[in-house]
């Protein structure tokens, strides 16, 4: 083969930016194996699955491999962590560069003992040669091995059934050290010098700062760009009390810039808008058979016609910590950024660009926050920390938002309304399709459509325009639209998105994006439609239904949770479907509800196929983790504000599900190891409102489509027919 | 400027702060306790909770005058040295966690349920967990956890069930 035709073998997407091996693997003092991944940590278990994949192909135990914190200087840049993407993204990465790895240390071996290549195995970390006394590691052969070439793609990564740990449901790396409560968090880093930083919010979004009069604030510097205003001081008690005098101290013009809580979806449908045509094949419709078509659209068949419209509110991405981040100038102009991004090397860049800064002279190493399950606040306290420590050269500062903060300034997920018809013929197949869906954009990261992304930028003397929230294109699985497409099998199908090119209420990506709304409202409608069809919600799908996978797990959370079997009065059942993205995992989830003076979610019975599983326990983790936190948005969370400022500020006024409130869970592993592994962190949330939805008509007769499902919204309902 | 005396995971210790310093902040910054976290600040989410003189207790809101005198245990109290306290095995066990960031306020008020009820049951630990929030979704398995804590050795677990290779906590 030609050098030529080695560069032309496809690699893995992430080692086309990174194919250099010791930018992933490098043989530690200690002897361990440290693998830095550019995927992050954020409670899902990654740093777990991808160990146990590098374990397999460097044939060591899981101790061996050290995780390394992931940093722009050192480490590869794998974009964000983010859209269920990291096992199939960073997986397949990982495996060829250990077993690139492995190769040249059974080729140094190989030397060391001048017998053939064939000749070297290596078990648990032992490398051994055939004499019985020839037996190294990869830490003694470390100085014989040049680990900064470029991987090689004809390497050959391990198949299926020669994996020892991957398949299995090795315990997470991380939890010992948080159960144990040892510092572990980027909250717990405490650097020599280091102070702590707290930022003094304007009072509603788009104030202006005024004035600030003069205060007596010992031990405590203000800091003050335009209408960037922060303290910051060695004592956090004293700090946090700073804030209060700072803000009592501070005078601000206020305006009214958000819209009417109470009409988001005439908001939403006042444009400009951009227009998304996932597909518009109406065009080639042909008249219904045997029936005169009286089209209700142009272009659409005859037939019974059903028609709906689905929305959800705001909802807040409400992480269990408070935003973090510590920045450090130092003296040579070098800046370093401690951040729980998604995206440090977005960030790094984003920083760089807002401050006019040399790219290289900025360093983002990510350390571990609380879940976060979307763009949250994590980048916006990264500048924060960048904007304060710039006035305190030399020291490190270590940036917290308040809880008022996190739930009021982080983006929150755009609200979303979704306008549904169709057609079904007189068999109840459904013959036309039409769906438009109205949302503010769904990404606002930093670096996105080339702006900064960073939450204070936007408020310096010399402050940044922000364009509105934008949308993944399609290949990144779309955002307005992610999942607007059913999965069925259905004829003249036409589906739109509409993204409003403003956004009054700071939005980004939570949590499945788009997917949640338009699943909820897709499903929701297909159990419409059985109804009107006359036939049972699941077997109404399943006539619709071809794709087999998706038919496995459907049967199989209808079979676990005994589909059709009665229940008592106030009881309901009902189910959910899709595969997220159309192209990631199937998923499948059955509700039992009990809605009487409100709605209880008893039981989700939920089935799943990522395709090969590295982790059973993990997607398991994965799968339940979703759909509670799907359970909570869809019978609790809404975003409130009125037209000044949010007014959802805390655990009261957003209040999230309870221990008393979380369903019980069963989750099903459709296995099909055949199939390249998806990940599992987004595929229950759509699926799980849609199941709550039906099983809430199921028991009470009454359609809600409007989300939460809360006491208001059924009487609402019930009202509304 | 003050000094305060109090017992914190069995020890005797001074610190000179302002009486009105949140607990929270002297056990993270002055005595390097870092397993109790900050949430909320208004005592409403329980990922700071300590036990003060057996009482769950919010530790962002309490002042440092209130505690002056009693016993504070903490997440890292829990453990007897390197042995982990059983709910901390069997959070372990059942994987009950995902970012973790709530978890030491869990295993507080999981611990000061033992304490009082050594075998809970099901309805028993989900009262006793209610004031704890969780937003990853982890708690049908933080119930599993606490329930088979107050079980008999036999029937609980060392490893998780499906697991190949335990990493040794």
């Amino acid at each position: 083969m030609t050098a030529a035709q080695i560069e032309a073998q496809p690699l893995p997407k992430d080692l086309v930016a990174n194919p250099v091996l010791s930018r992933w693997i490098n043989v530690l003092p200690d002897g361990r194996i440290g693998l830095r991944v550019g995927k992050v940590e954020l409670g899902q278990g990654i740093l777990t699955a991808l160990a146990q994949l590098a374990a397999d192909e460097l044939d060591v135990d899981l101790e061996q491999v050290s995780m390394l914190a992931a940093n722009t200087a050192t480490g590869p840049d794998e974009g964000l962590t983010s859209g269920s993407l990291s096992i199939s993204d960073s997986g397949p990465a990982v495996r060829l560069v250990a077993a690139n790895v492995r190769a040249l240390f059974r080729l140094a071996a190989a030397h060391r003992w001048n017998v053939d290549v064939s000749q070297i195995s290596i078990s648990r970390g032992r490398i051994n040669g055939p004499a019985a006394s020839a037996t190294t590691s990869y830490a003694e052969l470390a100085e014989a091995v040049d680990l900064d070439v470029r991987v090689d793609p004809r390497v050959q990564v391990k198949a299926l059934d020669q994996a020892q740990l991957t398949g299995t449901s090795t315990a997470r790396l991380d939890l010992p050290d948080k159960v144990a409560g040892r510092p572990r968090f980027i909250h717990d880093l405490r650097l020599p010098g280091q102070l702590f930083g707290r930022v003094i919010r304007p009072p509603s979004p788009g104030a202006q700062l005024i004035d600030v009069a003069e205060t007596s604030l010992p031990g405590i510097r203000v800091v003050r760009d335009g209408s960037f205003l922060a303290v910051a001081g060695p004592d956090e008690a004293a700090v946090t009390r700073a804030v209060e005098t700072v803000r009592a101290a501070s005078s601000w013009d206020a305006q009214d810039t958000l819209p009417d809580e109470d009409d988001l979806d005439g908001y939403l449908r006042t444009g400009p808008h951009e227009t998304i045509t996932v597909i518009e094949d109406l065009d080639e419709v042909d008249a219904h058979p045997g029936d005169p078509a009286t089209p209700a659209t142009p272009g659409i068949p005859g037939g019974r016609t059903l028609r709906a419209t689905y929305s959800r509110p705001f909802i807040a991405h409400a992480s269990m910590a408070p935003s973090c981040a510590v920045a450090w100038w130092h003296g040579d102009g070098r800046l370093q950024v401690w951040s729980h991004s998604q995206g440090i090397h977005n960030l790094g860049r984003a920083i760089a660009g807002a401050l006019q800064l040399d790219p290289a002279s900025v360093t983002v190493e990510h350390a571990e926050g609380a879940g976060c399950y979307g763009h949250n606040a994590a980048d916006d306290a990264a500048f924060d920390a960048v904007l304060i420590a710039r006035a305190v050269p030399g020291h490190p500062v270590q940036v917290l938002w308040s809880r008022q903060d996190e739930l009021s300034w982080a983006p929150f997920g755009s609200a979303m309304t979704a306008d549904l018809e169709a057609t079904l013929d007189d068999a109840g197949r459904l013959t036309s399709w039409s769906y438009d869906v109205f949302s503010q954009g769904h990404t606002a990261r930093p670096g996105y459509a080339g702006v900064p992304g960073l939450l204070a930028a936007t408020t310096l003397a010399r402050p940044a325009v922000y364009p509105a929230p934008a949308d993944p294109p399609a290949t990144a699985g779309a955002g307005t639209t992610r999942n607007a497409l059913p999965g069925y099998d259905l004829p003249h199908l036409r589906v739109v998105g509409h993204r409003k090119l403003t956004a009054a209420i700071r939005s980004s990506a939570i949590r499945a994006l788009g997917a949640y709304l338009n699943v909820f409202a897709i499903e929701s409608f297909m159990d419409e439609a059985a109804l009107l069809a006359g036939q049972d919600p699941l077997d109404f799908r399943l006539a619709h239904l071809s794709d087999e996978r998706g038919r496995q797990v459907m049967k199989a959370a209808a079979s676990g949770a005994d589909w059709g079997s009665p229940l008592p009065d106030g009881r309901g059942r009902g189910l959910g479907y899709a595969r997220y993205k159309g192209r990631g995992a199937y998923c499948a989830v059955v509700a039992e509800v009990e809605a009487e003076h409100d709605v209880r979610v008893r039981r989700l019975t939920i089935a799943v196929d990522v395709g090969r599983v590295v982790n059973p326990d993990g997607v398991r983790n994965q799968i339940e983790g979703g759909a509670t936190q799907a359970t909570s948005w869809t019978v609790k969370e809404r975003v409130r504000f009125d037209r000044r400022r949010v007014t959802s500020t805390d655990w009261e006024s957003y209040p999230i599900l309870r221990f008393s409130e979380a369903p019980e869970l069963e989750v099903v592993l459709v296995e099909t190891p055949g199939q390249p592994s998806v990940g599992a962190g987004e595929a229950a949330q759509g699926p799980t409102a849609a199941a709550i939805a039906n099983a809430v008509a199921a028991a009470l007769g009454v359609r809600v489509r409007n989300l939460p499902l809360t006491t208001e919204a059924v009487i609402a309902a019930i009202e509304a027919e | 400027m003050t000094d305060i005396q109090l017992t914190v995971n069995g020890a005797d210790r001074v610190v000179d702060t302002d009486p009105n310093t949140p607990l929270l902040y002297v056990l993270r910054n002055d005595l390097a306790l870092v397993g109790s976290r900050f949430g909320c600040g208004m005592g409403l989410c329980g990922a700071c909770f300590v036990h003060v003189d057996g009482a769950v207790v919010a530790s962002c809101d309490t002042p440092m005058w209130s505690v002056e005198g009693k016993s504070v245990v903490t997440v890292e109290g829990l453990a007897d040295g390197e042995n982990l306290h059983r709910v901390q095995q069997e959070v372990l066990a059942e994987q009950a966690a995902q970012c973790g960031y709530c978890v030491s306020g869990i295993l507080i008020s999981a611990a000061a349920l033992l304490e009082r009820d050594p075998h809970p049951d099901e309805p028993a630990v989900i009262a006793a967990l209610e004031r704890n929030l969780c937003r990853c979704g982890v708690q049908r398995r933080m119930v599993r956890a606490v329930v088979r804590a107050g079980q008999p050795m036999q029937a609980r677990r060392s490893v998780p069930a499906e697991q190949g290779n335990a990493v040794a906590p």
